[in-house]
């Protein structure tokens, strides 16, 4: 515990590193990471070694080398191809559906599940035993006493 | 009975859900490039190079702009199909050599034919992006103005030439 200045120095030592001189090179490669390739759809940029991959992969580094943000670089892209490219797609009239099915389907899921089980608790209802049951529960149970024995 | 309606009925809704996605095509991507102007260009003629190409020269005409390349085997499919429209002389068609080896492919169209206005290098596949080419080839509609009207990706068929591509050109030539 002695030593927790020693972390806060070293963390305000990093921290203007990581903020100005990010390589090029991860910049490119962690927009690449987020964008899906269109030739193979189920890889990203950053992953597929399809030509068009190849060409995008470059056609960022030129973009970064040219001074362009992380942003206007995925707007360059969008432009292009469309939301499709990317993994996060924005949210709008065609993917809401996307972006909101799933906590739907959790709903839905339930509020079934919670109709399930209150009807269920409505037939379970606390009936006292019979006199007959409890004799009947008696024997098994001396049955069994009495098996234990042997 | 009644017990076993519920899950049924989810079930059709599951089996429309599916049908429905079984005739999609995931592969034909929506371009939001469509009604957007076309992006300017200037490329070496495949044929002349020292001859640039300015798509700026196409405004006031309704054209074709068929990305092609002579290692693309579904090009050669449509090239029948393409030379066919052409020599019509409904529409100039102009090809965009994407991605190509210049000797190749005046070589293919010395092979196939070559019934292009005239076709231009793209030899780093720059115009491509710009036009979001993904799957070669794709044949953009662009009207008088320089805008995208419609693409078309993957082979270009007979139907599709009939169906989609000369009512749309005939709209847009009016």
């Amino acid at each position: 515990m002695k030593y927790w200045w020693f972390a806060i120095l070293s963390l305000l030592i990093a921290m203007p590193a990581s903020a100005t001189t990010v390589d090029p090179e991860k910049r490119m490669f962690n927009i690449a990471q987020e964008l899906r390739c269109l030739v193979c759809q189920n890889e990203s940029i950053a992953a597929s070694r399809a030509e068009l991959a190849v060409d995008l992969r470059q056609q960022i580094r030129e973009l970064i080398q040219a001074g362009r943000t992380d942003d206007e670089i995925r707007t360059y892209m969008v432009e292009r191809y469309g939301d499709f490219v990317l993994y996060r797609p924005p949210m709008n009239a065609t993917t809401v559906l996307l972006w909101f099915g799933p906590m739907l389907l959790f709903l839905l899921g339930l509020t079934i599940l919670i109709m399930a089980l209150r009807r269920r608790k409505a037939r379970l209802v606390n009936t006292p035993l019979s006199a007959e049951d409890r004799k009947r529960a008696h024997a098994l149970l001396a049955q069994t006493a009495d098996s234990e024995k042997f | 009975m009644n017990r076993l309606l519920w899950p049924f009925a989810g079930f059709i809704v599951l089996v429309a859900f599916l049908a429905v996605g079984l005739t999609l095509k995931p592969s034909e991507l929506p371009s939001p490039l469509i009604d957007k102007p076309a992006p300017n260009f200037s490329l070496p003629q495949l044929k002349s190079p020292e001859n640039v190409f300015t798509s700026e020269s196409m405004k006031g005409q309704v054209w074709l702009l068929n990305v092609w390349a002579s290692w693309c085997a579904a090009c050669l499919d449509e090239h029948p199909v393409i030379s066919e429209l052409a020599n019509s002389g409904v529409v100039p068609i102009i090809g965009l050599n994407y991605k190509d080896v210049r000797s190749e492919a005046i070589a293919w169209l010395g092979r196939y034919g070559d019934s292009y206005t005239l076709s231009v290098s793209d030899t780093r596949g720059r115009v491509g992006i710009d036009f979001g080419v993904y799957g070669v080839p794709e044949t953009f509609v662009i009207d008088k103005q320089g805008m995208i009207r419609h693409k078309h990706i993957g082979p270009v068929t007979q139907s599709a030439v009939r169906d989609t591509l000369l009512p749309l050109i005939r709209e847009l030539q009016q």
